[in-house]
């Protein structure tokens, strides 16, 4: 067979300048055959954000090789923090290239190993990397099938793989592996061809259930994050930090810090760190550096964001219009006026940011927990001014990321300090500089208008957003007169978020699903109709009908006009192109304002599930992650100072908070898969609000819906009723 | 102040000399290279730094190394005897009750502690027994049956 080498292409060709270099790549990994393949822009990217759209690669950025040995890997940029891809990539490749499961690896995060990708978020890995990585595995198959046909003299037409094997179905004695085609070759391919899905029914792998790949390593204590790497001579670097943003350094004494010993004080600029070979050392020269600060802060706080966001000068965008509001208004017969809003929500990743950089001559190698190693090489190139082919990022495992670790600051806060010591330095965010620190989920305050004709149909929807973003505020409904506007921060206008902002899990949806679940809830309360036939009787989408269906009979749902007394909620949504539907029973403390969720079930329709047990999972993980933004979280601040700096203080969910959890996942095989990690947690406020409404006739605005809010509605609507 | 200090560490006798007053969570990790037990939080709030000392779980980020001068120190390491796994590893795998993995040492580690004082609990018992060990991934619901299931497996003597 030819080697139709493609060398200029590949050459120019950004991905390979900033991953590994063409020339290295059969050096590097030995012989074989490699098929090159990237995630194509023309696949559903709708729910994706403007920004991960721009970011969207435009030349190959992913390849998977055959080895000389048989082992089929795909090297990608993209990270395993929990989401569980270690384990449904494999299974898609697998079942494309029909080899045993255990023969097929993935390499991920390493910026020399692996070609250039964007970043992990979005719910992206699935459903659209996964189908471009099972069309390059059905082009190497191609490959090894001609390769296959030459060996044992008898057409492509009449071979077949079983287990790696390529076996002549007229002569099954006639047969040759994977490995012995594999062996001395150096051929590479570019995949030009669309993937097209393959029919379900050949699956051996795809859409059954595996345990992780990586529990073990897991359980054992092996598996190695950021943190767990050593080299030779490595010091630990505690920053000081300013006790707010906004604050400016006016000057700081080491001396007593410098004291400490085996202690080095690292200055450059406003960045001082205290490095020791010994941990606890370092922490104990940190405190001992006295530092001044001057502040200019934002005069606002968690208790009067509301009325700050809402009195901001701001850029209006509409987002969508239909219709026209006015005759909407005309054509109802009752309106409906609401103002949500949500907090600042901390990610809290168990593993704080962390990274280990250290320079082996004039390259540099980081250790990072990171969801965006590309992102990190980048920043280290610039903030250093290294050659880009001098720095090397690699993700080991990453203890959480829900977001969060899109965020690169203590990877380049190692780099930094790494080249101003001359040692191998590690920088490992402590939980409280974790919270200061994040990129906090924005708190934002929704106002929708909406009005209700006589059978109960919505005439109009006029949906406003105020910072908070702008995923998942699609009506769903079918409503004639529709618009949304989104208020953002105004280009060189005065600061609206006191400090940074950024993705969590679900980015937007948690804030957009909540708005517009409880004001469907509210109308169908109004309108005397059963929550789930006043959804039904103004849906037309098919795929969300379906899973209300489906929850409704998985739950038992039996129909009732809310309040019923019953604590039972409804909610629906959609993200990353899949549609989750939940009910849940609350029991609501009239006395303390306590709420227990005591059941939830949720129905999702993701096309194709890779692996149910990892989606399963997934939803399980985002039903008792939502209980918390549902509950509790809400980051206190007050101008730039964070006040919340740990666990005490911030309660994320915990063993006694678990619902009983029921969960189906419709059958779609013949759809192409979507996102998992994210949509099942949208619509967890929403039905814990309809739930509380429905049990005690209390309709709660604000998340989180603590005790005392819970209280406070309970107590206005007991004062109604007298 | 250094000082000598000699514990037992997953079976075996060990000694050094070191500032005593050094959390127990550094010296494992970076005096011994046992790194499968995790700075979470450094407060004793998350238990993701949790060991066995004297069979009992602790939290080995608040406890200075001098506390634990002649006592039975067992890590995440420790648990699985000659490669073969406890019955609480495998329970983890099999109920895949873990994601990122990061609390999963410390969770494994309290329920071992917990399993010790109470080998036969209610599901109830176990939520509360590891209430305050915190995953942020949301994987407690498998962790409930995870344990529950080990539990009743070393009954039958692992």
């Amino acid at each position: 067979m030819k080697n139709e080498s493609s060398d200029n292409k590949i050459l120019s060709s950004p991905a390979i300048k900033h991953g590994m270099r063409r020339r290295d790549f059969f050096k590097i990994l030995g012989g074989g055959i490699i098929v090159f393949f990237m995630p194509l822009p023309e696949i559903n990217l709708s729910s994706a954000t403007a920004e991960q759209r721009r970011g969207l690669p435009k030349d190959y950025n992913a390849f998977l090789k055959i080895g000389e040995d048989g082992t089929v890997t795909c090297y990608t940029g993209k990270i395993e923090m929990g989401q569980g891809i270690v384990t449904s990539l494999p299974q898609m490749m697998a079942d494309e290239l029909n080899v045993p499961l255990e023969k097929v690896k993935i390499i991920m995060g390493d910026t020399d190993l692996c070609p250039w990708d964007m970043g992990t978020w979005g719910s992206l890995s699935t459903r659209v990397f996964g189908p471009s990585m099972r069309a390059a595995a059905a082009e190497a198959k191609g490959v090894l099938l001609e390769l296959g046909a030459e060996k044992l003299n008898v057409p492509v037409s009449q071979l077949e793989v079983r287990d790696g094997i390529v076996v002549d179905t007229k002569n099954s004695s006639n047969k040759v592996s994977y490995s012995e085609l594999a062996k001395g070759q150096r051929i590479e391919k570019h995949l030009e061809s669309k993937p097209t899905l393959e029919e379900y029914s050949k699956f051996t792998f795809v859409g059954k259930s595996y345990n992780r790949a990586d529990a073990r390593l897991k359980v054992t204590g092996e598996a190695k994050y950021a943190g767990d790497m050593k080299l030779p001579g490595m010091v630990f670097a505690r920053i000081l930090r300013p006790p707010s943003h906004g604050a400016k350094l006016t000057s700081a004494d080491t001396s007593a810090a410098e004291k400490v010993p085996g202690t080095t004080i690292i200055r450059d600029g406003d960045l001082i760190a205290a490095l020791n070979e010994n941990r606890d050392k370092a922490d104990e020269a940190l405190t001992k550096i006295k530092a001044e600060y001057s502040f200019d802060e934002l005069r606002v706080n968690d208790k009067t964001v509301k009325e700050w966001m809402l009195a901001a000068d701001s850029d209006v965008r509409i987002e969508r219009t239909e219709g026209d509001m006015e005759v909407g208004r005309k054509m109802s017969d009752k309106i409906f006026e609401s103002v949500f809003s949500d907090p600042y929500l901390a990610h809290t990743p168990i593993e704080p940011h962390t990274a280990l950089a250290g320079f082996e001559s004039d390259k540099l190698t980081v250790w990072a927990s990171t969801q965006s190693p590309f992102g990190l090489k980048d920043e280290l190139v610039s903030e250093l001014g290294m050659p880009a082919e001098k720095v090397r990022v690699i993700t080991p495992f990453v203890g959480g990321g829900f977001g969060g670790k899109s965020a690169n600051q203590q990877g380049v806060e190692a780099g930094k300090l790494a080249k101003l010591s001359g040692k191998p330095v590690m920088v490992a965010w402590t939980r409280d500089e974790e919270f200061f620190y994040d990129s906090f989920h924005p708190a934002g305050v929704i106002k929708v208008n909406s009005g209700i004709d006589k059978e109960g149909l919505i005439k109009f929807w006029d949906y406003n957003i105020y910072f908070s973003g702008t995923r998942g505020s699609e009506t769903i409904y079918n409503v004639p007169n529709v618009k949304a506007t989104s208020h953002s921060q105004k280009r060189g206008g005065p600061k609206v978020h006191p400090f940074a902002t950024g993705a969590w899990r679900a980015p937007n949806a948690n804030t957009n699903t909540f708005a517009r679940e409880v004001q469907i809830d509210i109308m169908a309360s109004a309108a005397g109709i059963d929550p789930l036939d006043f959804r039904l009787r103004n849906l037309k989408d098919e795929k969300m009908i379906a899973c209300l269906k489906s929850v409704a009979d998985k739950f038992g749902y039996v129909p009732g006009k809310s309040p019923s007394g019953r604590g039972i909620g409804i909610a629906c949504g959609s993200d990353a192109g899949t549609w989750v539907a939940e009910i849940a029973e609350v029991k609501v403390d009239l006395k303390t304002g306590e709420v227990k969720v005591i059941r939830i079930a949720c129905s999702q329709d993701m096309g194709l599930c890779v692996n149910p047990e990892g989606a399963t999972i997934q939803m399980e993980g985002c039903l008792t992650m939502g209980l918390g933004y549902t509950f509790t979280e809400e980051l206190s601040f007050e101008g730039g100072n964070i006040k919340d700096r740990g666990f005490d203080t911030y309660q994320i969910p915990r063993f006694s908070w678990l619902p009983k959890m029921e969960t189906v996942i419709l059958d779609r095989k013949d759809q192409a898969p979507q996102g998992g990690g994210e949509p099942a947690i949208v619509a967890v406020g929403a039905v814990v609000a309809n739930a509380i409404f429905d049990a005690t006739g209390a309709r709660l605005y604000r998340m989180p819906m603590t005790r005392e809010r819970v209280l406070e509605a309970i107590t206005k609507v007991q004062h109604t009723k007298k | 102040m250094e000082e000598t200090v000699s514990f037992h560490l997953n079976g075996n006798p060990v000694e050094l000399k070191t500032d005593t007053g050094q959390t127990l969570l550094w010296v494992i990790r970076n005096h011994f290279g046992l790194t499968g037990t995790k700075y979470g939080c450094g407060m004793g709030y998350c238990g993701s730094c949790t060991v066995l000392v004297d069979n009992e779980a602790v939290r080995s980020c608040s406890l200075p190394v001098r506390d634990v001068a002649g006592k039975k120190i067992v890590t995440i390491e420790g648990l699985s005897v000659k490669g073969k796994l406890h019955p609480l590893q495998k329970a983890f795998i099999e109920h895949d009750a873990l994601q990122c993995g990061y609390c999963t040492p410390g969770m494994i580690m309290n329920a071992a502690g917990f399993l010790a004082k109470n080998p036969s609990p209610t599901v109830d018992q176990i939520k509360q027994g590891m209430e305050d060990n915190l995953c942020r991934c949301g994987a407690h619901v498998r962790i409930v049956e995870a344990v529950h299931s080990a539990a009743s497996e070393m009954k039958g003597g692992m």
